[in-house]
C-alpha cells in the first residue's frame, strides 16, 4: 500500500482535486458492451475446453482454464469495475497490485506448504490412500 | 443439552445453572471482587448523576479523540486481566514441583493461559495502538476526524462486544483451553464440546471485524484527509506507520474471520476442514491462523515504531535521521510480513525447501527493522537528549527489542527451531519483543501524548519507578524463561517434576512481582497526577514537539484545528514555530461536524446478543437477536440526517477561553 | 520542560492556514473499493481450503460425481447477465432517469435472486443425495467456498431492494448515488469471484 516515490510527487492530495467522488466513471454503453462480449467468449471457451474434452491432457486443460479465467478477471476489472491508473489519485490501483500479490502469495504458498506437509506427514497406508482416491 | 424439560432446552439451549462455576473457589471470589466492584463504579456514576455526561459525551461520541481515550481505558482495564492471569501462571509454576501440584488444577490453568494470550494479543495490545492511532493520527494530518466517524464509535463498540465475551465466559460457563490461537484437534468439537472455543470464536469474530473497519478507516483517513501541502514524505512518522499498520489490517484481518469461521463451521454443522477424519487437514488451520498471525505482529509493532520514532526526535531536538530510509523499511516490512508465516511451525514437516525459503525471508525481515533501530540510534547521536519519561521508555525499548530481535533471529533458524520450538525460549522470546517492543511503546506513548489529552503532564517520579520496576521486572520474569528453554523446558505445563528447575520458576515469579510494583506504580502515576494536575498543567506544546498535534491546545477542541494547517514541511509544527507563526484570534468559520449516535453501541449489543446465543445454542435468541442486528443496520441507512456544525461564535468561543486558557498556556503559539 | 519557543525573525513569512472552509472529500468509494480487497482475502482463504482439500473425498462422491455442469452455465450466465443490467442501470443513473434505472436494477436484481435460486436448488439436490457438507472435506470446502459467494449475492440483493426503497423516496441525491455506486462495485465484484469459482471449483474441479 506503500510507494512513496510513485505518489510522493502528487502534492495536496485530497483537498486539491475536487471532484466530487459521484462524478467518477460511470463507464459507457460501449464499454459494458465489449466487457459482456470479451466476458461470454471467456466463459464459453472454458466450458467448451471441459465438457467436449478438447485436449486429451487434464492438466494443459487446467493451465489454459485458469490462464483464461484470469484474463477474464482483467476484463471484468477494466470494463465492469472501470479500474484504472486515475481513480482515487492510483490509490485503487496500488491497493488492487496489493491485493493481487498478496493473495497470490496466500493461495501458491499454502497450496506449496501443504503439498509438502502432506507428502512428508500424512500416513500412507493403502487403505488411506483408497479413501483419498474416493475408490 | 441438560437432562430437562425440553422447554427449558429450547430456551435456554444448554446455559443451566450447573454452567455457573460455583465449584472454583478462586472464579467465585473474583466474581465477588469483580460485582462489589461494578456495583460500586455504578453507583459512584449514579450518585453523581453521570450518566448523561458519559452517554452524551463518550459512549455516542464519534470524536476520534475520545474514541482513542476510551480505547486507551479499556486496554488499560484488560492489561489488569491479562496481569491478573500471568501472576496466576507465575506463581503456579513456581509452586508445582514434585508432590505440590499447586493450587489450579490443569483445566483451569489450560483456560487461563488461553485467556492470557488472547485477552493481552486482542484487547491490550491491539486496543492500545487502535486508542493511539486514533487519538493522535487525525492531529497530525491536520484533519477534523478520521474519514467515517459513525464507523469509528461503531468498531470501538465492536472491541467493547468481544471483551464482554470473553470476560463473560469467566463466570458464566468456561473458556477455550486450547492456547491464545485455538489449534484444533483440541478446540475441535470432540475434544472440547463446552462453550469456551465457542465463547473464543465469538469474541474475536466481533472485534475483528472493528478491527477491520478501523483500518479501512484510517487507511481513508490518511489518504483523504491530510492537510494541504502534506505529500507522503512530508508526513510524520507515526502517520506512516499508521497507514503501514492499516493497510495491513485490511489484507490480513479477513483471514482471521474467514479461519475462525471454517473452525466454527466444524464445530456448528459438522463440516471436516480441521477435523482428523473425512480428509480434515489440521495443518491448514496452523497454516491459515498463522497467515494471519504473522502480519499481526507486525500490525502491533509498526505504529510503536512510528510513536517512538516520535518521541526520539522530540527529546533529540533534531529532525528524525534517516526518515526516507524509515518510510521505506515500513513499507518493506509491510510486504515481508506476509512472507514468513511458516517459521512459526517449522516443525510440522514442510522439508528443506520450504523451510529454508521461509528462514531466510525471515532473516531477511531483521534487516528493516535493523535500519530502523540505527536510525533511531542516530537522531539521538550529537542530539541534545532529554531524559524525560517518554524517552527513557524509549531507551529501554531499544536496549530491550533489539535483544528479542536477535533471539527471534535464533529461532529463524530452522534446525535451531526443532530444538527451541514449544519451549520456554520461544516464550521468553515473544514476549522480549511485544514487552520490549510494544508495551513499553504503550507507556513510552501514554507519558508523551497525555498532556494533550488532558492538558496536565503525568507525574515523573512515579513515572520514572514505573519504568525501572518493569524495565528491570521484565528480565528478571523472562531471563530464566530464556534458561529454561535452552534446557528444554516446554510451554504449557502447569505441573514439573524435576525439583531442580524450581529456583528459575521462582525468580520468574519474583521478576513478575516486580512487573506488579511497576503496574501499581503506573496506577499512581496517574492518580498522584489527576490530584497535582493543577501544577502539572501546560500548554499545547510541553516538549518542543515538532508535529501539527502540537500546534492545537491541550486537549484540542472538538473540530482539532479552527483553521486546517498548510504544511510546507516534512515537521509542521516545528517550521511554524521557525517562522513565527502567530494563532489567529478572529475570523473563524463555521465548522462541519458529524453528530453523535448510538447506533453503533445499538449494533454492537445486538452482536453480543447473538454471539451469545450462539455460544449457548440458544437459536431463537441468536435468530431473533441477527435479524434485530440486520434491521437495526438497515434502519440506520434510512437516517440522512448524521451532519451539524458548529458555528463561528462557538469556534470563537473555544479558541478565546476554551483550553487555551492563559494560565495553563505557557507557550507562544 | 522547554515550553516556550522563540520565533527567529529573519525567517521568510509563510502561510500556515486555509482561511476557507474547505469541503470534506468523501472517501466512501475508496473505503469500499478497501472494502473489497479485504473481501478478497477471505475468498482467498476459502479457495486456499479448496485448493488443499478439494481431492480429500474420504471415500465419498468425488467433484466428478456430484457437478453438474450444464446447469453451472446457466448460473455463470446469470449472473453475467446481471453485471450488465446493472451497467446499464449505472448509465440511466448518470443520464438522471431513474424510472429506467430502478427497472434496470430491478432485472438485476431478478437474475442475481435467479442465480441464488438455481444454487439453493444445487445444494438440496446434492444434500438429498448424501453428499452434503459434512460428508468429507471436499464437500466442506465446495459448500463453505460457493455458499458464501451465494450469501454475499443474497446481501447484494437484499441492499439492493434497500436501496431502491431509498431512490424511490429520496430521489437520485447525491448520498444514493454515491451507495449506488458502491453497490455497483460490489455486485461486478461477485461476478468477479464468481469466475474464480466456475473456473477452479468446477471446472479444474472436475479434471483433477
Amino acid at each position: 500500500m506503500s510507494h512513496p516515490s510513485a505518489s510522493a510527487h502528487e502534492t495536496g492530495t485530497a483537498h486539491q482535486d475536487d471532484h466530487d467522488a459521484t462524478h467518477a466513471d460511470h463507464g459507457s454503453l460501449r464499454g459494458y458492451l465489449t466487457g459482456f462480449v470479451l466476458a461470454a467468449i471467456l466463459t464459453i471457451i472454458p466450458f467448451w475446453l471441459v465438457l467436449g474434452h478438447v485436449i486429451a491432457s487434464p492438466q494443459a486443460t487446467i493451465v489454459i482454464v485458469l490462464g483464461l479465467a484470469a484474463l477474464q478477471i482483467v476484463v471484468h476489472m477494466i470494463f465492469f469495475l472501470h479500474l484504472d491508473t486515475r481513480s482515487e489519485n492510483g490509490w485503487n490501483m496500488l491497493a488492487f497490485i496489493f491485493t493481487v500479490v498478496l493473495v497470490v502469495i496466500v493461495l501458491g504458498a499454502s497450496v506449496w506448504v501443504m503439498y509438502n506437509e502432506n507428502a512428508n506427514m500424512m500416513p500412507m497406508s493403502p487403505q488411506y490412500m483408497q479413501h483419498k482416491q474416493g475408490a | 443439552m441438560p437432562d430437562r424439560p425440553a422447554i427449558w432446552n429450547f430456551l435456554l439451549g444448554r446455559l443451566s445453572l450447573s454452567s455457573l462455576p460455583l465449584d472454583n473457589t478462586i472464579v467465585v471470589w473474583t466474581f465477588v471482587a469483580v460485582a462489589l466492584g461494578g456495583a460500586a463504579v455504578v453507583g459512584a456514576i449514579t450518585y453523581h448523576r453521570q450518566w448523561g455526561y458519559l452517554w452524551n459525551e463518550w459512549f455516542t461520541s464519534v470524536d476520534h479523540k475520545k474514541l482513542g481515550v476510551m480505547y486507551m481505558v479499556l486496554a488499560t482495564v484488560m492489561l489488569f486481566r491479562g496481569f491478573a492471569d500471568a501472576m496466576l501462571m507465575r506463581s503456579q509454576q513456581a509452586i508445582a514441583f514434585g508432590s505440590n501440584l499447586g493450587y489450579l488444577p490443569p483445566h483451569h490453568y489450560d483456560q487461563i493461559f488461553t485467556a492470557h494470550g488472547a485477552i493481552m494479543i486482542f484487547f491490550v495490545a491491539m486496543a492500545y495502538i487502535a486508542g493511539f492511532m486514533n487519538f493522535v493520527m487525525p492531529l497530525q494530518i491536520g484533519a477534523r476526524d478520521v474519514a467515517f466517524p459513525f464507523l469509528n464509535n461503531f468498531s470501538f463498540w465492536l472491541t467493547v462486544a468481544g471483551v464482554v465475551l470473553f470476560m463473560a465466559s469467566l463466570f458464566i460457563g468456561d473458556f477455550s483451553h486450547a492456547g491464545w490461537l485455538g489449534m484444533p484437534p483440541v478446540s475441535e468439537l470432540r475434544q472440547s464440546p463446552g462453550p469456551g472455543v465457542d465463547y473464543y470464536i465469538w469474541g474475536l469474530q466481533l472485534s475483528g471485524l472493528g478491527t477491520l473497519l478501523t483500518g479501512i478507516n484510517f487507511v481513508v483517513t490518511v489518504i483523504k484527509m491530510r492537510a494541504p501541502g502534506m505529500t507522503l514524505m512530508k508526513m510524520p512518522m507515526f502517520t506512516w506507520t499508521t497507514l503501514c499498520t492499516s493497510g495491513l489490517i485490511v489484507v490480513t484481518f479477513p483471514i482471521l474471520t474467514a479461519t475462525l469461521f471454517l473452525l466454527s463451521l466444524d464445530r456448528y454443522i459438522g463440516t471436516h476442514f480441521f477435523t482428523n477424519g473425512f480428509g480434515g487437514n489440521v495443518m491448514m488451520y496452523v497454516n491459515l491462523i498463522w497467515v494471519w498471525g504473522h502480519p499481526e505482529v507486525y500490525i502491533l509493532i509498526l505504529p510503536m515504531f512510528g510513536l517512538y520514532s516520535e518521541i526520539v526526535a522530540t527529546f533529540s531536538s533534531k529532525r528524525l535521521f534517516g526518515y526516507s530510509s524509515m518510510v521505506y523499511a515500513t513499507a518493506s516490512i509491510m510486504l515481508l510480513s506476509y512472507l514468513v508465516w511458516l517459521h512459526h511451525f517449522f516443525t510440522m514437516g514442510s522439508g528443506a525447501d520450504v523451510n529454508s525459503f521461509f528462514a531466510l525471508t525471515t532473516m531477511m525481515i531483521s534487516i528493516p527493522t535493523g535500519v530502523k533501530i540505527f536510525n533511531w540510534l542516530f537522531t539521538m547521536y550529537r542530539g541534545r537528549v532529554r531524559f524525560t519519561v517518554p524517552m527513557l521508555w524509549t531507551m529501554g525499548f531499544l536496549f530491550t527489542f533489539t535483544i528479542g530481535g536477535m533471539t527471534g533471529v535464533m529461532l529463524a533458524v530452522a534446525p535451531a527451531d526443532f530444538l527451541l520450538h514449544n519451549s520456554l525460549f520461544l516464550v521468553a522470546h515473544f514476549h522480549n519483543v511485544i514487552i520490549g517492543g510494544v508495551v513499553f511503546g504503550v507507556f513510552a506513548g501514554i507519558n508523551y501524548w497525555f498532556p494533550k489529552a488532558f492538558g496536565f503532564r503525568l507525574d515523573e517520579f512515579w513515572g520514572k519507578l514505573s519504568f525501572w520496576f518493569w524495565q528491570i521486572g521484565f528480565w528478571v520474569a523472562f531471563g530464566p524463561l530464556y534458561v529454561l528453554g535452552l534446557m528444554g523446558v516446554t510451554r504449557r505445563l502447569s505441573h514439573f517434576t524435576d525439583p531442580s528447575l524450581q529456583i528459575w520458576f521462582i525468580v520468574a515469579a519474583f521478576g513478575a512481582f516486580l512487573i506488579l510494583l511497576g503496574i501499581l506504580s503506573f496506577v499512581m502515576q496517574i492518580v498522584v497526577s489527576i490530584r497535582r494536575r493543577d501544577e502539572l498543567a501546560v500548554g499545547n506544546d510541553p516538549w518542543g514537539g515538532r508535529t501539527l498535534e502540537w500546534s492545537t491546545s491541550s486537549p484540542p477542541p472538538p473540530y482539532n484545528f479552527a483553521f486546517i494547517p498548510r504544511v510546507h514541511e516534512r515537521d509542521a509544527w516545528t517550521d511554524m514555530k521557525k517562522h513565527g507563526y502567530q494563532r489567529p484570534l478572529e475570523g473563524f468559520n463555521a465548522i462541519h461536524m458529524p453528530k453523535n449516535t448510538a447506533a453503533g453501541m445499538l449494533l454492537a449489543g445486538l452482536g453480543t446478543v447473538f454471539g451469545f446465543a450462539m455460544v449457548w445454542y440458544i437459536w431463537w435468541l441468536a435468530v431473533l437477536s441477527f435479524v434485530a442486528l440486520l434491521a437495526a443496520a438497515i434502519t440506520h441507512t434510512f437516517n440522512y440526517d448524521r451532519d451539524g456544525h458548529l458555528d463561528a461564535e462557538e469556534v470563537a468561543r473555544f479558541e478565546h477561553t476554551g483550553n487555551w486558557a492563559p494560565k495553563a498556556q505557557g507557550t507562544t503559539a | 520542560m522547554n515550553t516556550t519557543v522563540v520565533a527567529p525573525a529573519h525567517a521568510e513569512p509563510r502561510d500556515f492556514l486555509c482561511r476557507e472552509e474547505a469541503h470534506p472529500h468523501s472517501g466512501t468509494l475508496l473505503g469500499f473499493w478497501l472494502y473489497l480487497m479485504s473481501d478478497c482475502f477471505i475468498f482467498a482463504a476459502l479457495f486456499a481450503c479448496n485448493a488443499v482439500l478439494g481431492t480429500n473425498v474420504a471415500g465419498g462422491p468425488s467433484a466428478r460425481d456430484v457437478f453438474d455442469l450444464p446447469g453451472l452455465a446457466v448460473n455463470t450466465a446469470l449472473l453475467l447477465f446481471s453485471s450488465v443490467t446493472f451497467g446499464f442501470a449505472m448509465l440511466e443513473m448518470a443520464r438522471r432517469h431513474k424510472r429506467a434505472m430502478l427497472g434496470w436494477l430491478a432485472v438485476s436484481g431478478m437474475l442475481a435472486a435467479a442465480f441464488v435460486g438455481l444454487e439453493i436448488h444445487e445444494f438440496a439436490t446434492m444434500i438429498a443425495e448424501g453428499a452434503g457438507p459434512g460428508r468429507s472435506a471436499f464437500l466442506s470446502s465446495f459448500f463453505t467456498l460457493v455458499g458464501t459467494h451465494g450469501l454475499h449475492v443474497t446481501v447484494g440483493i437484499i441492499w439492493l431492494i434497500v436501496l431502491m426503497v431509498q431512490m424511490g423516496k429520496h430521489g437520485l441525491t447525491e448520498a444514493n448515488r454515491r451507495r449506488l455506486m458502491c453497490l455497483s462495485m460490489f455486485w461486478h465484484f461477485l461476478d468477479l469471484v464468481w469466475v474464480g469459482v466456475f473456473s477452479y471449483v468446477y471446472l479444474v474441479g472436475v479434471l483433477r
